[in-house]
C-alpha cells in the first residue's frame, strides 16, 4: 500500500486520539493534506495544534506517557506501524520550532548537521547543500560571509530562516512549523511568510499560528481545533468568510481566544 | 509503478543505524550498572574477608571488647576503643564545625551581599578541595603544639576533632548554604511584612524551612569525620584504648585500619579483624547514606 | 510603651545574632587563610632546586620529582579510564532512561560510592585488584581503585551538565533525522562541555589530594612508575610520609604547598568553566 502514486494526500490522519497520560488531548482527528499545499491550524491556545503536529514526525514519542490511537499516515504509509522507522519519518517530515533553535555551531555546521548525520562526508557537496539550502530559505545574501561566524550570534529572524535552511538541507517532504514567526518582530516575519509563499510549490507544509491574518495570507486550507476536536476544515477563503460552525466564526471574529 | 517507499521494511542501512543504537544503548547501560557492580563487590569484600574474624570472636565481643592487642601471644580483637575514638573524634568535630559551618551558611546566604556571597561557596570548595594530608599536616605543626600547651603530648581527641572541624566545615556550608537559599522568598517576605525582624525571619522562619537540608549537611558532615584517615593518623597519637579525656590519645577505625593492614599477613586472623573494624565502619556509613537518603527525600515531599 | 521596649530588644537580639554569625563565618575565613598562609610561608625557603631533583649522592632524598610524575601519571590514567565510563553513564541516566526504578537503584549506589570512606576503597583495591586480579601494589591497581573513588564526581558533575544542555537542541536535532545516539555525541555532549570539565577539575583534586585508597594500591616506591606493574609513590603520599616519619619538614611544607597549589588551580579552572557553562546558553561547538 506504500506510498502510491494517485494518492494526493500527503498527510492523512484518521481517527486519531492523543493522550498525556490521563488528559485526552486530541479527539478523534480526521485531517487530509493535499501534496504541496499549506494548512493552517488555527484555535486557541491548549487546545492540541502542537500536539497535532507533534504526532505527524512522533515527536511526542519523546515525551513519557504519551498514548497515540488511529492512524496517521505520511505520503500513503502508517507512521505508528512498528515496522515504521522513525529516524526515515523524520527526515522525511521536517520541523521548525516556535523559539529559534541553532545548534552552538557555526551557521555552516547548523545546516550541515542534518547531511551530515544521514552519512555525506564529501565537503563539496555538504557545500553545495549549504549554499542551496540558504537559498531557498532565502539567507544566503544575507550570511554567506559568516558561514563560519556562530549560529547564535546572528538575529532572530535569520536564526528562524536557518533553522528552516537546516530543515531543507535533508530535503524533507513535509514541513511542520509550530508559530514560526510568533517570537520575531513584524520585518522578519513579513520574510519567513514570503518564504512559505516560496517553499510551497516544493513541500506540503502544515502551520500552526496565532495570528489570523498570517493564515489568511499564506495557507490554502485551515483547520480550526478547539478541545482537542477539529471543528472545521476546509479551503482558507471558505473558512475565513463562510464558516459552517458557530464556534469557528466566534473565534475568528475575535469573540474569544 | 515507481512507487516512493517511504519506509522500507528491510532498508539495510536503516536496520544496521538501528542495530548500531541498540548496541550503543547497551553498553551504555553497563557503564550506568557499573556503580551498582562496584557497591556489591565492595559490600562482599568487606563481609567475606572479615566473616573469619566475626566467627571465631564473636561479633558482639569484638564490638564490646575493650582490648585490641592482635599481636600479643594471646591475640585480642576488641573493637571498643577505636569504636569509641571514632566517636569521640566525631562528636567534638560536629560540636565545633556545625556552628561554624552553619552560621557561615546563613551568612552567605541571607546576610552577605552580592559581592561577598559567592566568596563564601569559593571558600567551601578550596576548603573541601584541600587533601586530608595536608589538614593531617596543619594539624601536626600547628594544632599539637597548640595542644600541647594544655598538657601531655598534644596528640589526641582534642586535635583530631578540632582537625576534623576544620574538614567537616565545607560540607556544612554548602549543603546548608543551598538548603536556605533554596526556601522561597514568599516566607522571607511573609515574615517581614508582618514586622518581624530580620533576624527573626532568618531564625523562626528561613532555619526551619531548610531544616532538611540542614540536617542533611550534619549526617553528611559525620559520614566525612567518621571516614576521615590521614588527617586523624598524624594527630590523634594512635594508642588503641578508650579515650578518658579530650587531652587522651585515641585510635579510630579508620586509623587502625591504616597502621596495621601494612604489615599483616593475609589471611590471618588478625587481616581479618582489620576487615571487621571495615565492616564496623561500612556498616556506619551505610547507615549514614540511608539517613541521608531519607532526610532529602522526606525534605523534599 | 511595651511594644517600644520590645522593640528595642528584638534590635539588640538582631544585632547580637549578627555579630555572632559575622564572627563565626571570619573563623572560616580565617582557617582557610591561616592554612594556606602558613604552609606558603614555611614552603618559601624550601622551594629550590634541590627540594625538586634531590641531593646528589644521597639515596634517601631523591627530590619531588619522581613523585610529581607518578601523580601526573596516576591523575591521567585514572582519568582515561573513569571520565568516559563516568560520562556514558551519566548519559544513559539521563538521555536514555527515564526517572524510574532502574534510575534510583543507579543513583543509590552512585551516592553509596560518594560517601564512601577512602580507606575502604584502599581495602577493595588490595583484596580485590591486587590479590583477586593479582595487580599486587602498581600503578595499574593504583588507577583502577583511583577510577572507582572519581566515577561517582564524574556521573553526577555530567549529569548536572546534560540537565543544563536545552531541550530544544535535542528535539531539532531528532526533528532532523538524527538518531539518540548521534544527537547525544553531537549537540548534547558538545554543549554540555564546559560542566562536564568543571566536573573534571573535582575530579582531578581528588586523585591528587588522595592517600588513604593508595596506600595499599599503588604503593610508595619513591621512583618513577615505568610499567603499568610498578608501585609508585604520588606527592600526598609522599608528604605523609615525610610527616609521619618526621623525616623532613621542610621537604613536607614545600610538598604541601605543591598540593595547596594543584588544589587552587584546579579550582579556579572549575569556577571558571562552571561560569562559562552558565554564560550565553552553551558554547560554539569547534569543528
Ligand atoms: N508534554 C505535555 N504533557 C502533558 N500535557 C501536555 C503536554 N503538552 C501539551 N499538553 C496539554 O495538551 C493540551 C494541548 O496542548 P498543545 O498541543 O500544546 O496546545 P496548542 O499548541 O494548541 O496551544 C493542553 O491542554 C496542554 O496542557
Ligand atoms: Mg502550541
Amino acid at each position: 500500500m506504500a506510498g502510491e502514486t494517485g494518492s494526493r494526500s500527503m498527510v492523512r490522519a484518521e481517527g486519531l486520539n492523543l493522550y498525556y497520560d490521563k488528559l485526552h488531548a486530541l479527539k478523534d482527528v480526521d485531517m487530509e493534506v493535499p501534496k504541496n499545499s499549506v494548512l493552517s491550524l488555527i484555535g486557541p491556545s491548549g487546545c492540541g495544534k502542537s500536539t497535532f503536529l507533534r504526532t505527524i514526525n512522533r515527536m511526542n514519542d519523546l515525551i513519557p506517557g504519551v498514548r497515540v490511537q488511529g492512524k496517521v499516515e505520511v505520503d500513503g504509509s502508517d507512521i505508528y506501524d512498528p515496522s515504521c522507522d522513525v529516524i526515515d519519518l523524520r527526515r522525511k517530515v521536517g520541523m521548525v520550532f516556535q523559539k529559534p533553535n541553532p545548534f552552538p555551531m557555526s551557521v555552516y555546521d547548523n545546516v550541515a548537521y542534518g547531511p551530515r548525520v544521514h552519512g555525506i562526508k564529501d565537503r563539496a557537496e555538504l557545500d553545495s547543500i549549504v549554499e542551496k539550502s540558504l537559498k531557498d530559505a532565502a539567507l544566503w545574501d544575507e550570511i554567506k560571509d559568516r558561514l563560519k561566524k556562530p549560529a547564535l550570534g546572528i538575529s532572530g529572524g535569520q536564526q528562524q530562516r536557518l533553522c528552516i535552511a537546516r530543515t531543507l538541507a535533508v530535503e524533507p517532504d513535509v514541513i511542520l512549523m509550530d508559530e514560526p514567526t510568533s517570537a520575531l518582530d513584524p520585518i522578519s516575519t513579513g520574510k519567513i511568510e514570503e518564504l512559505i509563499d516560496e517553499l510551497k510549490k516544493r513541500y506540503t507544509i502544515i502551520i500552526v499560528t496565532h495570528n489570523m491574518q498570517q493564515a489568511g495570507r499564506i495557507s490554502d486550507r485551515t483547520a480550526f481545533f478547539l478541545l482537542g476536536q477539529v471543528i472545521e476544515e476546509g479551503p482558507t477563503y471558505d473558512i475565513f468568510h463562510r464558516p459552517a460552525d458557530k464556534r469557528t466564526e466566534d473565534y475568528i471574529t475575535g469573540r474569544f481566544g | 509503478m515507481a512507487s516512493l517507499t517511504l519506509f522500507p521494511k528491510a532498508g539495510n542501512k536503516a536496520s544496521a543505524e538501528k542495530r548500531t543504537e541498540r548496541i550503543i544503548k547497551g553498553g551504555l547501560m553497563l557503564c550506568a550498572l557499573l556503580s551498582v557492580l562496584v557497591v556489591l563487590l565492595i559490600t562482599v569484600m568487606v563481609f567475606k574477608e572479615a566473616w573469619p574474624a566475626i566467627k571465631q570472636q564473636g561479633l558482639l565481643n569484638m564490638i564490646t571488647g575493650t582490648s585490641w592487642k592482635p599481636t600479643a601471644a594471646k591475640p585480642r580483637f576488641g573493637l571498643l576503643p577505636m569504636i569509641a575514638g571514632s566517636f569521640a573524634v566525631t562528636a567534638l568535630a560536629l560540636l565545633i564545625g556545625v556552628p561554624v559551618g552553619l552560621a557561615t551558611a546563613i551568612y552567605g546566604a541571607e546576610l552577605a551581599t552580592v559581592r561577598v556571597a559567592p566568596l563564601v561557596g569559593r571558600m567551601a570548595g578550596i576548603l573541601a578541595g584541600i587533601p586530608s594530608v595536608v589538614y593531617g599536616f596543619f594539624g601536626l605543626m600547628v594544632i599539637v603544639p597548640a595542644v600541647r600547651l594544655l598538657g601531655g603530648t598534644g596528640m589526641g581527641v582534642l586535635s583530631a576533632g578540632v582537625v576534623l572541624a576544620m574538614m567537616i566545615l565545607p560540607t556544612v556550608i554548602s549543603v546548608s548554604e543551598a538548603a536556605i537559599r533554596a526556601v522561597p522568598g514568599e516566607y522571607r517576605e511573609a515574615s517581614l511584612a508582618m514586622g518581624a525582624t530580620k533576624w527573626q525571619t532568618i531564625w523562626h522562619v528561613v532555619i526551619p524551612a531548610a531544616k532538611s537540608g540542614i540536617m542533611a549537611s550534619v549526617v553528611l558532615a559525620i559520614g566525612r569525620a567518621v571516614g576521615e584517615t590521614m588527617a586523624v593518623i598524624l594527630v590523634a597519637g594512635n594508642i588503641p584504648v578508650i579515650p578518658k579525656g579530650l587531652l587522651s590519645a585515641t585510635r579510630t577505625l579508620t586509623v587502625n585500619i591504616a597502621l596495621e593492614m601494612g604489615y599483616v599477613r593475609p589471611g590471618s586472623l588478625h587481616y581479618s579483624a582489620l576487615f571487621a573494624a571495615a565492616a564496623v565502619l561500612f556498616a556506619f556509613i551505610m547507615l549514614i547514606n540511608l539517613s541521608v537518603r531519607m532526610i532529602t527525600r522526606g525534605g523534599s515531599r | 510603651m511595651m511594644k517600644s521596649v520590645k522593640k528595642h530588644d528584638r534590635k539588640r537580639d538582631e544585632r547580637f545574632a549578627f555579630a555572632v554569625i559575622k564572627a563565626l563565618s571570619l573563623t572560616t575565613a580565617l582557617v582557610l587563610l591561616l592554612i594556606i598562609g602558613y604552609i606558603t610561608w614555611n614552603a618559601i625557603p624550601a622551594l629550590n632546586w634541590q627540594f625538586v631533583a634531590g641531593t646528589p649522592g644521597d639515596p634517601l632524598n631523591t627530590g619531588i620529582w619522581p613523585m610529581a610524575v607518578n601523580t601526573l601519571l596516576l591523575v591521567v590514567l585514572t582519568l582515561a579510564i573513569a571520565l568516559p565510563l563516568g560520562i556514558l553513564a551519566a548519559v544513559y541516566l539521563k538521555e536514555y532512561v527515564r526517572e524510574g526504578p532502574f534510575v534510583s537503584v543507579v543513583r543509590s549506589a552512585t551516592e553509596n560510592l560518594a560517601g564512601m570512606p577512602s580507606i575502604i576503597f584502599g581495602l577493595f583495591g588490595l583484596v580485590f585488584f591486587g590479590k583477586m586480579l593479582g595487580l599486587g601494589w602498581s600503578l595499574a591497581n593504583g588507577t583502577l581503585t583511583a577510577s572507582i573513588i572519581i566515577l561517582p564526581t564524574i556521573m553526577r558533575t555530567t549529569e548536572e551538565a546534560l540537565k543544563s544542555v536545552p531541550q530544544s537542541y535535542r528535539e531539532g536535532s531528532l526533528a532532523l533525522g538524527a538518531t539518540r545516539w548521534q544527537t547525544v555525541k553531537k549537540v548534547v555532549l558538545v554543549s554540555a562541555f564546559p560542566g562536564i570539565m568543571s566536573g573534571l577539575m573535582l575530579a582531578i583534586g581528588r586523585v591528587v589530594g588522595e592517600t588513604a585508597a593508595l596506600m595499599f594500591t599503588l604503593g610508595s616506591s619513591d621512583r618513577v612508575a615505568t610499567s603499568l606493574m610498578d608501585s609508585g609513590r604520588t606527592l600526598a603520599m609522599h608528604l605523609y610520609m615525610l610527616a609521619h616519619e618526621g623525616l623532613s619538614v621542610e621537604g613536607a611544607f614545600a610538598t604541601a604547598f605543591v598540593l595547596v597549589v594543584v588544589v587552587l588551580a584546579v579550582n579556579v579552572t572549575a569556577e571558571m568553566l562552571a561560569n562559562r557553562a552558565l554564560g550565553r546558553g552553551g558554547r560554539q561547538i569547534g569543528r
